[in-house]
């Protein structure tokens, strides 16, 4: 929206912190070029099989993959399909916990803690495959 | 004080209570994300009473909020001059109710973070869903009635908009009823009595607020209310209120005599502790037998009197609703007529509630969200009503 | 329309899903995924089938909670609340006609509707039934507005009023959202009978039987066609899928 002219002239300090203001978020990420890589989740791929989709599609996609076929899987009852939450947790739960969140290592959580995007799934989908109470299992089901 | 002066609650007033609405919203506030954290386990409800405390107050803040829209409706439809008067205090007080009443309901789900689902996502023969609509075009029609009011050049639009502000309430406050009416299996409310006792209990619980509302921002900007207008207002509470009674009667009977619900209205009529107490003494003796006394009263009385009906008809609206969504609850469902039931879920058995801190706490914030609207919209636009106190014409109208 | 592909007799479905689970409870970890199965991946429920329950009071033994321990193993029911806000998908109920002083108990629970009240208030659709009959609860649409709990006459409905941990991979389950039982979706989908009526089964009550009613060959719709069963609250005209004899 065009800015009139006559109706307001900031003042040269104001200016003068808008300038620095901008030259900072310029500046910061091209130090950091210079300093070292971006920082990047540290996550590491558990199960060496080929997953559902390339990781570029995977990381892009997954979010509708996911609620596309919840859909299909609860209201239609669409069993046994190539995405399914519960065979995420089965290949990338981590070999040592079990769990695909509860550290910034875990295979979820690294990535979302990173995007600062909330998890909602494990609030009723186990993400462990070594559940509390129950005997151990690995097998994903559809 | 200039008759057509803009008056203004004095600052040092004013700070004060909108400190005291902002206690009351974070109460209210702090209540929800305690429930958010631990869920409903902190408060006293139940699988058996699902709908508790909260609900009270949001069902009496939704239906109020409708009914204190009728002196707006007396006054645009009906053409009546002293009630044109009170038109945009009438619209600012349902505005303020609404949202208070709704920010109640939104923070007692189970999710309230899945608002946006409830807003996207329609089962149409719901009337949750039919709500959805009705609630926030109701706010929409009242903002737009609310301008035709206060806006000079728009003001010959107020009648028709007063007319669709008018139509459109009686289909909210119906759906209101109709939300228990539907409830087929329920004892307490599979009844088609409900959508038109809502339009009835609306119309004096909202008149009742209104009048607590205009004495209230009359006291602080230091006004008189002329004596006739008082006297037509009172006699109409004391209508509306007769009314309300009426309807109950009609409740309870139709129950007892075409639905056979003899054992249920036993329980609310007389064996139930709370619920018979708060029935016979809350609501038909204070809210609705005294109002009526001092309302009706041949002897003069002053504005505090109307003031203290007022309060005793809103007393007497809890009352009402605690026994009706509560009550109508803790009464066991009867899911084997001829049988008495015993189960680990509480089959056959009526359930004990007790009313927790964080839902009161929540019923009251919503009441804060309502003061506090209207508490800065007085102040802010011209919402008192702006009668034409030096002149004759307008007690000649207050008299007709 | 396609023609399906012919499907093995019910019977024969029935005795090898009740082999599975027999399997499963020997075998842990283990999961017979050579199992026959009508339904290949990706396929539909369809309304061919409308999965229901006929429960035998008579058989009934009180005193007995097979199916309300087995549901609450098989969904992970575990809960640390206080009893009046656990959430039980199927209680058992003991019942004494006012009349004539007769005690009887039966299993409740979901009584899958045809025509289900909580369907019809559900503001998000996320209460549906899905075309083989089965009543659910979608958790990602419910809103917990608790209105199914409302509607419903059998008071089936659940809220989960406190944060859970340790749910079930089949059975994904959490606060503030309303469930049900689910006629153990999870396992017909596999072939294999619900918890609660294997239980029964293997406790040898045999008071639940379970089928599909649309297939006139299924055991179910045969003993209906020869003994007297009846839905609660039929007056409501419900159309439950879970019908009662001895009542």
């Amino acid at each position: 929206m065009p800015m009139s002219a006559v109706a307001c002239r900031p003042s040269r300090s104001l200016a003068l912190a808008l300038l620095a203001c901008v030259a900072g978020f310029v500046a910061v990420p091209a130090a950091a070029e210079e300093a070292g890589r971006t920082p990047k989740p540290s996550i590491v791929i558990e199960s060496g099989e080929h997953c559902v989709a390339a990781p570029e599609q995977m990381r892009r996609e997954h979010p509708d993959m996911l609620r596309h076929q919840r859909d299909r899987t609860v209201h239609r009852g669409e069993r046994g399909m190539k995405v399914s939450l519960n065979r995420c947790v089965a290949c990338h739960a981590d070999h040592q916990t079990g769990s695909v969140i509860g550290s910034n290592q875990a295979f979820c959580q690294g990535c979302h803690s990173f995007a600062a995007v909330r998890i909602d799934c494990f609030d009723c989908h186990q993400s462990s495959i070594r559940p509390a109470g129950t005997r151990l299992a690995r097998e994903a089901v559809p | 004080m200039a008759p057509g002066a803009f008056a203004r609650i004095e600052r040092h007033v004013f700070w004060l209570l909108i400190a005291a609405g902002a206690l009351l919203v974070g109460a209210g506030l702090l209540a929800a994300h305690a429930m958010e954290q631990g869920g409903h386990a902190i408060t006293g409800m139940s699988n058996q009473i699902v709908w508790g405390v909260p609900h009270v107050f949001a069902i009496f803040l939704i239906v109020a909020a409708s009914g204190v829209l009728n002196v707006a409706s007396i006054g645009s439809v009906f053409g009546k001059p002293v009630y044109k008067a009170r038109a945009p205090l009438s619209g600012l007080l349902s505005l303020a109710m609404l949202a208070g009443g709704l920010a109640v309901l939104m923070l007692d789900l189970g999710r309230p973070e899945r608002v946006v689902v409830a807003a996207t996502h329609f089962n149409f023969s719901s009337v949750f869903a039919w709500n959805v609509f009705l609630y926030s075009g109701m706010f929409g029609i009242v903002a737009v009635y609310l301008w035709a009011l206060m806006e000079m050049r728009m003001n010959r639009y107020a009648k028709p908009l007063g007319m669709v502000a008018l139509g459109w309430r009686f289909v909210l406050t119906t759906g209101t009823g109709s939300i228990f009416g539907f409830l087929v299996a329920r004892q307490a409310y599979q009844s088609a009595l409900l959508a038109p006792m809502f339009i009835v209990l609306s119309l004096g619980w909202g008149l009742a607020v209104f009048l607590i509302a205009q004495s209230a921002i009359y006291a602080w900007n230091r006004l008189q209310l002329p004596p006739p207008i008082q006297t037509r207002m009172a006699r109409l509470l004391g209508v509306f209120v007769a009314a309300g009674l009426y309807f109950t009667l009609v409740y309870h009977l139709t129950n007892l005599y075409w639905a056979r619900q003899v054992a249920f209205e036993r329980f609310i009529l007389l064996d139930s502790g709370i619920y018979t107490w708060l029935f016979w003494c809350g609501y038909l003796v204070l809210g609705g037998v005294a109002p009526m006394a001092v309302l009706f009263s041949p002897l003069p009385r002053g504005p505090l009197a109307v003031v203290a009906a007022s309060v005793l008809v809103l007393i007497g609206a809890f009352a009402q609703l605690y026994v009706f969504i509560i009550g109508g609850q803790a009464f066991p469902l009867e899911i084997f007529p001829g049988y008495a039931a015993r189960s680990s879920f509480f089959d056959g058995a009526i359930d004990s509630y007790a009313p927790s801190l964080p839902e009161v706490a929540l019923g009251i914030g919503g009441l804060g969200i309502a003061f506090l609207i209207t508490t800065v919209g007085v102040r802010a636009l011209r919402f008192v009503p702006q009668d034409d106190f030096g002149s004759q014409p307008a007690l000649a109208a207050a008299q007709d | 329309m396609s023609p399906l592909p012919p499907k093995p007799s019910r019977r024969a479905l029935l005795g090898a899903g009740a082999a599975a689970a027999a399997g499963l409870a020997l075998a842990p970890g283990v999961r017979l995924i050579e199992l026959a199965q009508a339904r290949v991946a990706g396929e539909p429920a369809t309304g061919q089938v409308r999965w229901g329950l006929l429960i035998d009071a008579d058989r009934c033994a009180s005193g007995c909670t097979a199916c309300v321990d087995a549901c609450s193993q098989e969904n992970g029911l575990d809960s640390a609340v206080a009893l009046r806000q656990r959430p039980q998908w199927i209680r058992k109920v003991e019942l004494k006609e006012l009349r004539t002083g007769r005690e009887v108990s039966l299993p409740m629970m979901c009584q899958h509707c045809a025509d289900p009240p909580c369907v019809d208030v559900c503001p998000t659709g996320a209460s549906f039934k899905r075309a083989d009959g089965i009543v659910l609860v979608d958790r990602h649409s419910c809103i917990g507005c608790r209105y199914c709990m409302m509607a419903c006459p059998y008071k089936a409905r659940s809220f989960v009023h406190a944060s859970l941990t340790g749910q079930k991979p089949d059975v994904p389950r959490g606060k503030g959202c309303v469930e049900g039982c689910t006629l153990c979706v999870h396992r017909i989908d596999r072939e294999q009978n619900p918890a609660c009526v294997q239980a029964c089964a293997d406790a040898e009550h045999g008071a639940m039987l379970f089928g599909d009613l649309n297939d006139p060959h299924s055991a179910i719709a045969r003993r209906m066609r020869e003994v007297e069963t009846h839905a609660v609250r039929a007056d409501l005209a419900l159309d439950p899928g879970v019908r009662y004899q001895g009542i």
